[in-house]
């Protein structure tokens, strides 16, 4: 605990020393990005101590700083630590990269974009660490601000203003929703602290629940409420949206799973409502980011898909649990939080490359990339090994956690007949999501980096320097490592399990999870060795010979050209065809015409639909509501100060 | 001993593998009163190809090299797992069916990435159509599995097969029929057959996975092809083991079995593939959801069970 | 044979799916007529003996709906002159999924009804899922032929839900029913034959000009 209150006073301080160092770029960034690494480490080690060692750690608070109906207490129990451990390794990958990705030319930015980065880390990691709703709430708002402030660092572009705004806008929601959430269990145990809470009485229990959903399911990006994820996140910084893809979406996860550990017993309800909120999340995000043209916004549709896959983790296990198969119940668990872990790697790796092939070409735009392997060799190896992560194929980590998932639905196929009839839901979603995923990627990385420019912006791209190269290789050799020694990563999520559902699931996840994971780590290696078998039987075969180079044969035309390769609108035609009625996708069609067409233009767009048929017309029927009050506004201080006495007078003469 | 057997089991599947494409051939030159080509012939082909050298295409990276290696390394991989004559594969473990249906996936992916890399409009468009497939071969896949694992309640290839009977047929019927429908057409969709995809065509618009294979020559097309034989023996051994459930006790009988049945299965391709025309292309999706209904109705049945 | 019977029922199953998607009306309709000559089979193999009275029941109707209604309605079809495919409203992957998640849906609800246990397995949820098809044709098909192919499909789904209440005597329930969609089809047959030499054509669609409120004109 002594190491995390360092970590944390270390990030705050830092965070203000660089705002504090004015026009100096160069020393905001050494300030701050040095911060965020000793900040980091020293987190780190008091996270690695509660997961190995010493099992929960908790500070009662000072007395002091009590707050009514409770203290501002700490504590890292080993949920919090398996949900700390991305936040402390993401920010360190994070400020590497960053240090070299925002540059020195920023100006006084520079000084407040790193200051909000130390904040935002710090407030997470208290998010995570709090042990009381008041601290937890002060915490929840700082991350938004902060990171509200990091999403509009380029503030003069119009689209930018526009996700910040739906990004405040959503935040606000959220956090109203988990005042009504924090004050029914408040009411019911007597106390803000996490440690007393108890499942409130009848419908209040469904009330929590409700609200729980929606006030982190805001924050996780659950689909429909996920409208703000996909604007925002691509607005900030690219380690800025590693962070917060990879680790601030999880305080979402994180808060259901904790109001899940105080409403137990659950509703029977409950596992199903999770579940069908992460198959739509699933499904809807990976069929909109298969759809999109800019590689963030990819991304971004692509943390709504696993949050989904998570989302369908928890709901599977709680349905299973309810029906009393702890082993399903603990895979299902298991399975999710490691997806937890394992996104923030996969997700982080893949924001910071999405980033260093924009910092190289100046687009994100995948009809005007191409063939940036060549030019960045490096990075594209480890975005490769993100895309193949995120799709969930062995030998990476990102099949890990699906596997376990797929696992304990096949677990739950063989018992009785509800949770059965869910897992067939389960396994088709997922089944298809991981096609999905898989095409989504393939056309991502082949139209980034393989074939030729598209534009003549990738000529001149290179590979970037030392400190972004680090910050995208040592995630990626996080995500080769939990995919080929799964084990390693199974004891901490059996006692993250075990601490946020209790001791049974998280036994029952060990035990029923050890042999396969072995087996897959076995087949894993045995990948990677056939791997290297076969090409060396190539080198073996091709011994003193000299291949010959030659262009791409197109079925005899002699001269192609780059534009007349298959694009990322081409690649996902026959799919995006298919599921045109979800995805509305609108678009110009000027064909070729006559027999010496001059020029012709293609463009499609998938709609943002729920934005457009359902947010904007609430809000303009909200303004139009609100419109009526208008006769209250005068915008004279007097009539405001009225207004608030009159409030008070109210509440005094309610109260007497 | 029991090392021995397995290691010969392995090999065996191994050695006989690019056996099956040559049964299927011989089988549709037979329909269509043809001399044909020989039964060894892709033996021949591979022997040829590894000698060849090949030629690359200057806009090409590593990727294209590493696609055909990770597709046989993932098929040599997956063909450890799968059972082979009744008798687990030296991985055989809990799920390991769902790390085969990885190994697939992780090929595929490598060979779409592949066939991107030449930057030509063809491998682009076979590419795109292997990727819109997969999304409903996998589910369908996974499906029938699911099928399988809750009429034995196992959790592996090996013990699924194993706890199989002639009586599971007459027990669970419609069951077993429906998944083995929806396996075969897995199968001829997830290895290029009629009538998902025609092995045998010349226009290079209407394929699918050969024109991924156009810039591809010498060992790596050796690996593609072997690799491909390989992906055909995997199914038709889910296949055979899903449809002729018997097994005595002496390992030399099961494993004639098994052969004869593979060879049977082999034959079955053929004569779909002389009975039946290619399907339009935009038809093929609608197939494989026939097939994923399929195992859908399976499973659903089993489970009201 | 148990084993049999629940052969049938994926039969029918399918069927239900395979009408959902097929395209040309004949098919369609020849789809109808195999489904109800397995439902027709259905109690033969269910009840095990194969008695006198059952197998004439069961005779009468496969007649009746695997050659009378069908030659029936490609009988109108060839008057009407409705020879192009059907146009669904919806598209057809959406119609499978319907489908589908109807025969989902039906699992749950016939795992919930208060009903006695039947010997075959899945034949209260096949029979609310052809059901459920029947009024899918119903409700997305334009043609009004399709439409009475659907109100077939809703008869044949109340049959076998009949069969599997009173395995053994379907017979008075069912006699009912089937007059009624006898000279439903009958009037039916000879409605669509009038419409169509009225009006050219046979799309309800293109019938609701006739209503009063006409699209367009509310402002």
């Amino acid at each position: 605990m002594v190491f995390f209150a360092l970590s944390i006073l270390v990030l705050a301080s830092s965070a203000f020393l660089a705002l504090a160092s004015g026009g100096l770029a160069a020393r905001a960034r050494i300030i701050g990005a040095g911060g965020a690494l000793l900040g980091s480490a020293l987190g780190l080690v008091s996270v690695l101590k509660v997961l190995f060692m010493t099992g929960a750690e908790a500070y009662a608070g000072w007395p002091a700083f009590s707050v009514p109906l409770g203290r501002l207490a700490l504590s890292i129990d080993p949920l919090a630590a398996f949900f700390l451990l991305p936040v402390y390794l993401l920010t360190a990958f994070a400020a590497v990269y960053g240090a070299e990705y925002l540059g020195a030319g920023g100006g006084r930015r520079t000084g407040a974009a790193w200051c909000c980065f130390n904040l935002l880390t710090a407030s997470m990691a208290l998010v995570f660490a709090s042990a009381n709703a008041v601290l937890f709430m002060l915490a929840w708002e700082a991350m938004a601000v902060s990171s509200f402030l990091l999403v509009v660092y380029d503030h003069h572009k119009e689209q930018v203003r526009r996700a910040a705004r739906i990004y405040l806008v959503a935040g606000g929601a959220g956090a109203l929703a988990l005042l009504l959430l924090f004050s029914l269990l408040g009411a019911s145990s007597g106390t803000l602290d996490f440690a007393a809470f108890a499942r409130p009485e009848g419908g209040a229990a469904a009330a929590a629940f409700l609200a729980a959903l929606l006030g982190f399911g805001l924050k996780a990006g659950v689909v429909p409420l996920h409208v703000w994820l996909p604007e925002a996140h691509p607005a900030a910084p690219s380690h800025v949206s590693a962070v917060m893809s990879g680790v601030m979406i999880k305080t979402g996860v994180y808060g259901l799973v904790r109001t899940l550990g105080w409403l137990a017993p659950w509703d029977g309800w409950w596992g199903p409502a999770l579940l069908l909120a992460g198959l739509a999340s699933g499904l809807v995000g990976v069929i909109f980011a298969l759809a999109q043209h800019d590689l963030k916004r990819l991304l971004a549709y692509s943390s709504v898909e696993n949050i989904g896959i998570i989302l369908m983790g928890l709901g599977l296990g709680v349905t299973a649990s309810a029906s009393g198969s702890t082993a399903v119940a603990g895979l299902c668990f298991g399975g999710a939080l490691l997806h937890a872990l394992n996104h923030s790697l996969f997700k982080g790796l893949l924001f910071m490359g999405a980033g260093a092939v924009m910092h190289a070409t100046g687009t994100g735009e995948l009809e005007a990339l191409g063939g940036l392997a060549k030019r960045m060799p490096r990075a594209s190896l480890y975005f490769l090994a993100g895309a193949a992560a995120i799709s969930g194929l062995p030998p990476f980590n990102g099949f890990i956690s699906e596997f376990l998932i797929f696992l304990g639905s096949f677990g739950a196929l063989r018992g009785p007949e509800a949770p059965a009839l869910w897992s067939v839901a389960v396994l088709l979603a997922l089944a298809a999501i991981g096609g999905l995923a898989g095409a989504c990627f393939a056309r991502a990385y082949g139209s980034v980096f393989l074939g030729e420019p598209r534009s003549s912006r990738c000529h001149s791209a290179h590979d970037c320097g030392a400190p972004m190269l680090a910050g995208l290789a040592l995630p990626a050799a996080a995500c080769l490592f939990i995919g080929l020694f799964p084990s390693a990563a199974a004891g901490p999520a059996a006692a993250a399990v075990s601490s946020a559902f209790g001791a049974e699931p998280g036994a029952a996840f060990l035990s029923a999870a050890e042999l396969p994971l072995a087996y897959v780590s076995a087949g894993a290696l045995a990948l990677v060795l056939l791997l290297a078998l076969a090409a060396a039987l190539r080198v073996f075969l091709l011994r003193g010979k000299v291949p010959a180079a030659g262009p791409t044969w197109d079925c005899g035309y002699a001269a192609p050209t780059a534009r007349m390769q298959y694009g990322a609108s081409s690649f996902a035609q026959p799919l995006t065809d298919f599921f045109r009625p979800l995805l509305r996708t609108a678009g110009r069609h000027a064909p070729p015409d006559g027999y010496f067409p001059r020029g012709s233009e293609f463009h499609t767009e998938a709609g943002a639909v729920f934005y457009n048929n359902f947010y904007a017309p609430a809000a303009l029927m909200l303004r139009r509501a609100a419109y009526r009050f208008s006769w209250l506004q005068h915008g004279r201080l007097q009539f405001y100060i009225l207004y608030i006495i009159g409030a008070l007078l109210a509440l005094l003469l309610w109260k007497l | 001993m029991e090392t021995l057997e397995t290691a010969t089991r392995f090999a065996a599947a191994l050695l006989l593998a690019p056996l099956l494409p040559g049964i299927v051939n011989r089988v549709k030159a037979l329909f269509a009163g043809r001399k044909g080509r020989p039964t060894l012939q892709l033996y021949y082909d591979l022997a040829k190809l590894a000698r060849k050298v090949p030629v690359y295409s200057r806009t090409t990276t590593w990727v294209f090299k590493a696609g055909p290696a990770a597709g046989l390394a993932a098929a040599v991989c997956a063909l450890g797992v799968l059972p082979f004559g009744g008798r687990p594969g030296p991985l055989a473990f809990e799920g390991d069916f769902l790390f085969i249906i990885g190994l697939l996936a992780f090929s595929r992916f490598m060979t779409v990435l592949a066939a991107l890399d030449t930057g030509s409009a063809f491998e682009g468009m076979g590419a795109s159509r292997e990727a819109q497939f997969a999304v409903f071969s996998e589910p369908a896949f996974f499906l029938s599995l699911a099928a399988l694992s809750r009429v034995t309640g196992e959790f592996s290839l090996a013990g699924m097969f194993l706890s199989l009977t002639p009586d599971s047929w007459r027990a669970a019927a419609p069951v077993l029929a429906l998944v083995t429908a929806a396996l075969f057409i897995v199968m001829l969709a997830e290895n290029c057959r009629v009538p998902a995809d025609d092995p045998d065509t010349h226009l290079e618009l209407t394929m699918i996975h050969e024109v991924m294979a156009l810039d591809h020559g010498g060992p790596e097309l050796a690996y593609i092809l072997y690799g491909a034989s390989l992906k055909l023996w995997l199914f038709a051994a889910l296949i055979a083991a899903a449809v002729l459930p018997r097994h005595s006790g002496s390992w030399l009988y099961d494993g004639a079995f098994f052969l004869a049945a593979m060879g049977g299965i082999a034959a079955a391709v053929g004569i779909a593939e002389s009975a039946m025309a290619r399907l339009r292309m935009l038809k093929v999706p609608y197939m494989l959801m026939g097939g994923l209904i399929f195992a859908a109705l399976a499973l659903l049945f089993q489970t009201g069970r | 044979m148990n084993t049999f019977a629940e052969l049938t029922i994926v039969l029918i199953i399918l069927l239900n799916m395979a009408m959902s998607v097929s395209g040309s009306l004949a098919s369609c309709i020849r789809l109808a007529a195999a489904q109800g000559v397995a439902a027709g089979l259905l109690p033969l193999m269910a009840a095990g003996g194969a008695h006198g009275r059952a197998v004439a029941f069961a005779a009468f109707i496969i007649a009746l709906k695997g050659l009378v209604f069908p030659w029936l309605m490609l009988r109108a079809r060839e008057l009407t002159g409705a020879r192009k495919e059907i146009d669904p409203l919806i598209g057809y992957p959406a119609s499978i999924t319907l489908c589908l998640a109807a025969f989902a849906a039906s699992a749950w609800l016939g795992s919930r009804l208060p009903l006695p246990q039947s010997g075959v397995a899945y034949i209260i949820p096949a029979s609310l899922a052809t059901i459920f098809t029947g009024f899918l044709l119903i409700t997305t098909r334009v043609k009004a032929i399709t439409q009475v192919v659907g109100y077939l499909v809703v008869e044949n789904g109340v049959y076998i839900f009949g069969l599997a209440l009173f395995v053994e005597q379907p017979l008075m329930v069912e006699l009912a029913i089937l007059l009624d969609v006898f000279v439903a089809v009958f009037v039916m047959g000879i409605a669509i034959f009038h419409i169509s030499r009225e009006f050219d054509h046979i799309d309800t669609d293109a019938l609701s000009q006739l209503s009063d409120w006409r699209r367009g004109e509310e402002g």
